[in-house]
């Protein structure tokens, strides 16, 4: 990919990733509320609540905190712009994983409780979900032989067909990161009280704006990550995502919320399972002179 | 494009009551209601709210709870008395410990007359709240 693909790339996704995201988080929206015999809000609500926590007064709990944020909206945007520009897949993963630990310390920085318990449970589902997608990066190499998603994404063969236990982990993993129920323990994309609210308790107005801002470059970007399983296909890509994404609200409605050390166990077991099982099938595979 | 009444979030909070208005409040977020068709979301957080909805009336430990509540929204807010507790202490305005209505521990914007306050009114009085909503954020961009 030359400098001017790269640049117009990168400048998509930051404009079009937050109108994508936004878009589907009123999906997601309206169809969690059909299943629960509602009628939901309009398509756009999403935009109306982040523009009006915008507008919302400036109250500064801690300064500190604040910085820390940005650092979470600008590491989330360089992981995307790295994936979307074709760069190298393992310094989307660390350079995501460092966005989250900049969340993590902006709920630290402030006093409450809340906030810290939030905090920690933030940094449990980040040991959760972390294994698995440095493992999908794994699998990618043994898969392709390069770390480049340019590579990987413009290879001819379906990576679904030797890669179906990463692309079932990384869905799995997926609902930790939306944030969705059973796994939602630091913060919900509903409206909740205290400790499920956690990581977001202390922020107000434009501060909780910047955290939903910086999920919905997340969100993109993760669903990139699955779109690479089915790159040659793109109309399948788009259905395989949009089955992905609605299981996810299926799961989100019908689910209870998991204690933390459920979380834990499952996502490693699972990770252990489908992703490192794929991993040494692959492996062996290989080695046999079979791709 | 007015904002503020396409999303007011909601925090809810019972200074002293019979918890029939409560009751009525939760009924808002039903199927049946279902507010979240306006944008109305139940934060139960007052960092996030924009609304402050409170039922029953204001005794001697409710009082600064309430008041922190309040102190705690940021700008522009609005607070809605819903019943008639919240409104001037109801049944138990010659209580030993009734402070009185809502309005003497924070200013009340809206107040919602019943006992218990229906679903209807309610929702009614967040909608009357919404005006004012955005009347006072014209006010606070207007101020240097
Ligand atoms: S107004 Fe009536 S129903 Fe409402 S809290 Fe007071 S006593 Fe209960």
């Amino acid at each position: 990919m030359n400098l001017t693909h790269a640049i117009l790339a990168a400048l998509l996704y930051i404009v079009a990733a937050p109108v994508l995201a936004g878009l589907l988080a009123g999906v997601d929206r309206i169809i969690s509320a059909r299943m629960q015999a509602r009628i939901g809000p309009p398509l756009l609500q999403p935009f109306y609540d982040l523009f009006k926590l915008f507008q919302k007064e400036r109250i500064a709990v801690n300064k500190t905190g604040h910085f820390f944020l940005l650092g979470y909206l600008l590491f989330t945007i360089i992981a995307g712009v790295e994936f979307f520009i074709g760069g190298d897949l393992l310094i989307v993963i660390f350079a995501l994983a460092l966005g989250s630990v900049f969340f993590v310390l902006g709920a630290f920085a402030a006093g409450s409780p809340y906030s810290h318990i939030g905090a920690e449970r933030e940094l449990i589902q980040l040991m959760a979900s972390e294994p698995m997608l440095i493992l999908s990066a794994m699998g990618f190499y043994v898969a392709t032989g390069s770390f480049q998603v340019h590579d990987i994404w413009s290879r001819p063969d379906l990576l679904i067909v030797i890669l179906p236990g990463m692309f079932a982990g990384l869905v799995y993993v997926l609902t930790i990161k939306l944030r969705k129920s059973p796994f939602d323990l630091a913060t919900s994309h509903h409206a909740h009280q205290e400790i499920v609210k956690g990581i977001t308790t202390e922020f107000s107005g434009p501060y909780l704006a910047v955290i939903e801002l910086a999920h919905w470059y997340e969100t993109i970007l993760l669903l990139g990550f699955l779109y690479l399983f089915f790159a040659p296909w793109p109309w399948l890509a788009v259905l395989a995502l949009a089955a992905v994404y609605f299981l996810e609200i299926l799961a989100d409605n019908t689910n209870a919320r998991l204690y933390w050390q459920w979380v834990l166990r499952s996502s490693w077991i699972f990770t252990a399972v489908a992703g490192a099982g794929n991993l040494v099938v692959l492996y062996y595979l290989s080695r046999g002179g079979t791709p | 494009m007015k904002l503020f009444q396409k999303s007011p979030w909601i925090i809810h909070y019972d200074g002293a009551s019979c918890n029939g208005c409560d009751i009525e409040v939760l009924a808002c977020l039903t199927p049946r209601y279902d507010v979240e068709r306006f944008g109305i979301i139940n934060t139960g957080n007052p960092k996030h709210a924009d609304i402050l909805l409170i039922t029953g009336y204001i005794n001697e430990q409710s009082q600064p709870v309430v008041r922190t509540i309040y102190e705690q929204m940021p700008e522009p807010k609005v607070v809605v008395a819903i019943g008639i507790c919240a409104t001037s202490g109801g049944i138990f305005r010659e209580c030993y410990n009734t402070k009185g209505g809502v309005d003497s521990t924070i200013p009340v914007d809206v107040y919602v007359p019943g006992c218990a306050a229906r679903p209807e009114s309610i929702i009614d009085g967040v909608v009357q709240a919404l005006a004012i909503l955005e009347r006072k954020k014209k006010e606070m961009a207007a101020r240097p």
